[in-house]
């Protein structure tokens, strides 16, 4: 640790601490984490390096995710659209799920087709996400719309067919598991 | 402050200069997106923007630039503002600029002037006057005094006043600015911004209370306002170095994570509640030992000076064998491990140590101590719950917060696929209540018979210590010699054994009954915890016997102690009576039974044999059994692995429940024997590498994985109850049972607390003992249950009050939604109407526009919340300038559930607004525009598929 400790300038670290909910030893952790990702050859420049989306979805924590390509996605800040992350967008990753979280910040990367708001095809998307790739697991047909229909019964508040932002934080917001379940943990 | 200046404002400014503060520095970063720049800070921005318009004509401005530009930001918002011309064109800036500049000359001069009277005798008078005037007005003072010194220094106070045009109000609002600028850092990591925006925003903003920060205090104040300043960063950074060396401190951090990534919460749970019974267990530890054994040990009399110190001479032989030491008897048994060593003197050593009220004290102490953090714990994860009670949003809940994001191992996560997927169908039939009926009879039946024969197990293992007991009792009275290892451990020992089989036979049973595995955790947690219980309490019932039969035991050695000091005199020195005692080795001492040290001893055995058969369980049951399955696995006919042995699970409840229970060993025994917090701190530290390693190496995740934090408190109300019902006969013995009268700390004494009263009269002046003895008065302890019990009953009904509020305030959310959505969807209708191609053109503003804008702002205001989350009313200047905005300043902070939905969206906004910005609080969203993507909240990216 000590090692990496160095390598991460001091002010940028007490700038992530004041920017992110991680600890300074989570920080560290993740800089240490990050740079194993890369090439050797890049490691003195970690912070200004992309590590490409397949490399960070060996991460064990995101390797078991169903969400994995859609974190990836919303995380990115790379211009040329491969998902590839910077050190930064890693921490905001990190970050984003992490434990200290207020509620509602994050939505689940739940809208799939990045329209702003949950419809039935989203709902069903996560819906499988949940379920594996499993044929067996899979729910059939009725019981998804039943599911759907369900879901929406509940969180939809003003009817419209869909759940917004304001709607889904209503829910999420009230759920007992939400804080121990939203984090990334290296 | 703040107040003053919206009143200036008027009408028109509708409080947005207030709010709009806190908000423009959002407002502003969201502009870099959108091709505007605007990426700084407003000041910075107000700044920029005068010198590049009107940099030329206003030379003087250069020397005290930013500040003033801050000034000319707020005229500006305000003039703009009055003429109803959001837009912010250049031209009409710089010109209102200059005239803005006018006015503040000639108010400042008019403060000159004032100033100015005042100060006709000299300057010192001059300064007396504006010395008075803070006290009154406060922010005031540094203006003034900011002026003074400048006249002092400088040559006319009118060409002065030009070049320094600070008055107070910009001054208090340049502190404001700053405070603000103090609070965006703080809140900057709620943001959903990027990261590297969120840089650069703080690094602005932390640049401009640097700049600023040392500008506001002048004069007077300054040293003190420069050094609450300094202090202030200080106590921050030491706040943030104490935080992270807090969070280094906390032990096994990592080990936890590691396994709550391969094994989900639920497993982690068990280890966080090992490492917090452990911090519990070195608190007792310190207090036993640093109040108790080490004084005792330093100070107290040394081994072999009196007969209750020393080791009897017909033991003496093995007292030093392993076996005997093992036995926690011998010589362990007189030291300072056990209660009969500690002498009866009421202080000792030079620092008059009061040992017998310092016993007595940390007893006493460890019980309310453990009740205090175990109550508080448990009112710290009722909050944490933050309302789970509510179960309208059963599905909904399932499908956005069921993942285990800390699963990191893909067995584990294929696991949890699997229990999603049946959670989901469960819910779907329980939704449908479509069972069908001899189903549910036999589900009825099969529960019943579960129930059945936990009961029987229960009913045997209790009949089972029982008799057990009993035999060791008639072992006992025969004497002990003459019987085997196993005669002598058999209480220890069979309560082990059941123990450690009966969970895994409830384990058994409960697969009958069918349940969801968090309810069937409850019932098998409850079963175990009856079956200990019922252990428990058998054996102190064997325990509260063999107490008294000591007791018969002791009254007779009193007598024969008689008889024997009457012949040790007789027997040597008949003729003197009066002579000293004669010496006599202390070990040749006869002696009473000593129940107490017995009952230490007892509670040690238990507990270190409980220990044993833990380890042994998981050496044999988890660790032998991993390796035999793992390497036998290739010469077998069957599949070992995924067939009949497998590998073990970890066992929650089992562990759980042995942890609370050895916990509670601890707080009943820990009075008679104060080495049993050590023991079981040493205890606790191993099992926590031995299991962390143990399940690491050789458990699988549970097929059924869940989520544990609703567990938690159960718990902890378990471990409540356990300690209750662990202090009732520690309580009983103390209050009830005479002491040994031949050893430990309250020998002589006919109860122990009397030690209590014995230090009033000695150590206290005699009108405490007085009032205490008042206090103590049933007439007044009576009234004062009362009132406890009164207070109790009050606090209940308010809560159950407030319960009722929220039920209530539920329901008007709901009906306010459903009106929201009613006139949203017409009024989407109408815009939908009228604007065809909302992304490229600019609709024009509609009149009502600015008025229904406003609104939502004050209420927001108003609102004790006031975030920013539901600022969906937007300052003008951003909502007609962009065509593009960021949603992303909606979900910013934490806000309470109740005003959410009531805020949800604006209805005014659907109108007013070109469609294209809308955000995500808006339904009504126009169909077939695939191509604006509503960035998600965050989730900072920009619109990405439709560059």
């Amino acid at each position: 640790m000590g090692g990496s400790a160095s390598l991460l300038p001091r002010d940028a670290l007490g700038e992530y601490q004041e920017l992110t909910f991680l600890s300074k030893q989570e920080i560290l952790l993740a800089y240490k984490r990050f740079s194993e990702l890369l090439p050797k050859q890049e490691r003195e420049n970690a912070c200004s390096a992309r590590v490409p989306k397949s490399h960070i979805l060996t991460l064990p924590e995101l390797r078991a995710n169903p969400f994995q390509h859609r974190i990836c996605h919303v995380f990115s800040t790379s211009e040329a659209g491969d998902n590839s992350m910077s050190f930064e967008d890693f921490l905001a990753m990190l970050s984003g799920v992490s434990v200290a979280l207020p509620k509602g910040t994050f939505p689940v990367p739940t809208d799939f087709d990045d329209d702003g708001t949950l419809d039935r095809k989203d709902l069903e998307q996560l819906v499988n996400c949940l379920t594996g790739q499993g044929e067996e697991s899979r729910l059939s047909r009725a019981e998804m719309e039943q599911l759907i229909q369900n879901i929406l019964e509940e969180s939809d508040i003003n009817k419209d067919g869909t759940i917004n932002l304001s709607e889904f934080q209503h829910v999420v917001s009230r759920s007992p598991d939400f804080a121990s379940s939203f984090k990334i943990v290296l | 402050m703040p107040k003053h200046e919206k009143s200036t404002e008027g009408n028109d400014g509708s409080g947005d200069n207030e709010e709009g503060s806190a908000a423009e520095n959002e407002e502003n970063v969201k502009g870099t997106d959108k091709g505007r720049k605007r990426a700084t800070p407003r000041t910075a921005r107000g700044h920029g923007r005068g010198r590049a318009r009107h940099g030329d004509e206003e030379n003087e401005d250069d020397e005290d630039g930013t500040r003033r530009a801050g000034h000319h930001r707020h005229r500006n918002r305000r003039r703009g503002r009055a003429a109803g011309n959001e837009g912010s064109d250049s031209d009409a800036e710089a010109a209102k600029a200059r005239k803005n500049q006018a006015n503040q000359k000639s108010k400042e001069d008019d403060e000159e002037e004032e100033d100015g009277k005042g100060g006709k005798s000299g300057k010192g008078k001059n300064e007396k006057k504006v010395d008075k005037k803070p006290d009154k007005k406060g922010k005031k003072e540094k203006a003034n005094k900011k002026k003074k010194d400048k006249k002092k220094s400088g040559s006319g106070s009118d060409s002065d006043s030009e070049e320094e045009p600070i008055t107070e109000e910009e001054l208090a609002k340049l502190k404001e600015e700053v405070e603000e600028k103090k609070k965006l850092i703080a809140t900057l990591r709620n943001k959903p911004w990027k990261m590297k925006k969120k840089l650069s925003v703080l690094k602005e903003a932390q640049l401009f209370v640097e700049k600023f920060e040392g500008a506001l205090g002048k004069g007077k104040g300054k040293k003190f306002y420069a050094y609450k300043v300094m202090m202030t960063k200080k106590w921050m950074k030491f706040q943030r170095d104490f935080e992270n060396f807090k969070t280094a401190c906390i032990p096994w951090e990592m080990k936890i994570k590691e396994i709550e990534s391969h094994f989900g919460s639920s497993v982690a749970s068990y280890f966080i509640f090992l490492r917090w019974m452990y911090g519990i267990n070195m608190i007792l530890f310190g207090l036993t030992f640093g109040l108790v054994m080490v004084p005792e040990a330093l100070m107290g009399k040394p081994y072999g000076s009196l007969p209750r110190k020393t080791v009897p001479r017909a033991e003496e032989a093995t007292a030093m064998n392993f076996a005997t030491l093992w036995d926690f008897s011998g010589f362990a048994q007189y030291s300072v491990l056990f209660y009969g060593y500690y002498n009866n003197q009421r202080t000792i050593g030079w620092l008059k140590f009061r040992m017998p009220l310092s016993y007595f004290l940390v007893g006493v102490g460890t019980i309310g101590y453990s009740f205090m953090i175990v109550i508080r714990t448990m009112a710290r994860n009722a909050n944490d719950d933050g309302g789970g009670d509510d179960t309208s949003f059963n599905f909904s809940w399932k499908m956005f917060t069921s993942w285990d994001y800390l699963i990191g191992n893909p067995e584990t996560a294929d696991n949890k696929f699997a229990s999603i997927t049946t959670s989901f169908k469960e819910a779907i039939v329980e939704e449908q209540e479509s069972r069908k009926e001899e189903n549910i009879h036999l589900t009825r039946f099969l529960r019943v018979l579960a129930n059945f024969l936990a009961l029987c197990t229960l009913a045997g293992s209790g009949y089972l210590i029982f008799f057990v007991v009993r035999r060791s009792q008639k072992f006992a009275l025969e004497g002990l010699e003459n019987y085997g290892w196993w005669e002598r451990n058999e209480v220890n020992m069979v309560m082990s054994l059941l123990g450690m089989f009966c969970p895994t036979l409830f384990d058994v049973i409960s697969s009958l009954e069918n349940y969801h595995p968090r309810i069937a955790l409850r019932w098998q947690l409850g079963r175990i915890f009856a079956l200990f219980l019922g252990n428990l309490y058998t054996f102190i019932i064997a325990l509260m016997d063999e107490i008294n039969l000591k007791l018969e035991e002791e009254k007779i050695v009193k007598y024969n102690m008689t008889i024997w000091e009457a012949s040790l005199y007789n027997g040597t020195i008949p003729e003197n009576s009066t002579a000293p005692p004669i010496q006599v080795d202390p070990a040749d001492v006869p002696r009473g039974p000593c129940w107490e040290t017995m009952v230490g001893q007892e509670f040690v055995r238990l507990t270190v044999s409980d220990t044993m058969t833990t380890y042994i369980t998981i050496l044999i049951g988890d660790f032998l059994r991993a390796v035999f399955v793992r390497f036998f696995n290739y010469c077998w006919c069957w599949d070992l692995e995924y067939g009949f042995p497998s590998y073990s699970e970890f066992d929650i409840s089992g562990n759980v429940l042995g942890l609370i229970f050895n916990q509670g060993m601890i707080w009943m025994g820990s009075f008679y024997a104060p080495c049993l917090p050590a023991i079981n701190v040493f205890r606790l530290h191993t099992s926590m590498y031995l299991q962390c390693w143990a399940v690491m190496c050789c458990n699988v995740p549970q097929e059924r994985v869940f989520k544990a934090s609703r567990s938690n408190n159960f718990y902890m109300a378990m471990l409540l109850f356990i300690l209750f019902l662990s202090t009732l006969p520690a309580v009983y013995t103390i209050v009830s049972i005479p002491p040994s009268f031949d050893c430990g700390p309250f020998s002589g004494k006919t109860r122990m607390f009397e030690v209590i009263s014995e230090t009033l009269e000695h150590d206290f002046p005699s009108w405490f003992g007085k009032v205490f003895g008042y206090a103590s008065n049933p007439g007044l302890i009576l009234p004062f249950i009362l009132l406890m019990v009164l207070s109790i009953y009050y606090l209940n009904a308010t809560s159950k009050s407030y319960k009722e509020a929220n039920l209530e305030l539920k329901k008007k959310l709901q009906s306010q939604a459903e009106e929201n959505k009613r006139r949203n969807k017409q009024k989407a209708q109408k815009s939908n109407e009228q604007e065809e191609n909302p992304f490229e053109t600019e609709p024009p503003k509609p009149k009502g526009g600015k008025q229904d804008e406003s609104t939502p702002n004050q209420d927001n205001k108003k609102g004790q919340d006031g975030n920013e989350s539901k600022k969906t009313g937007q300052p003008q200047e951003a909502s007609s300038s962009q065509v593009l905005q960021h949603p992303s300043l909606a979900p910013s902070s934490h806000y309470p559930p109740q005003s959410q939905a009531g805020n949800l969206p604006p209805p005014s906004i659907a109108v007013t607004r070109p469609p294209g910005p809308r955000r995500y609080g808006m339904p009504g969203y126009p169909p077939g525009n695939p191509c604006f993507p509503g960035p998600q909240p965050g989730m900072p990216r920009g619109p990405h598929n439709c560059r």
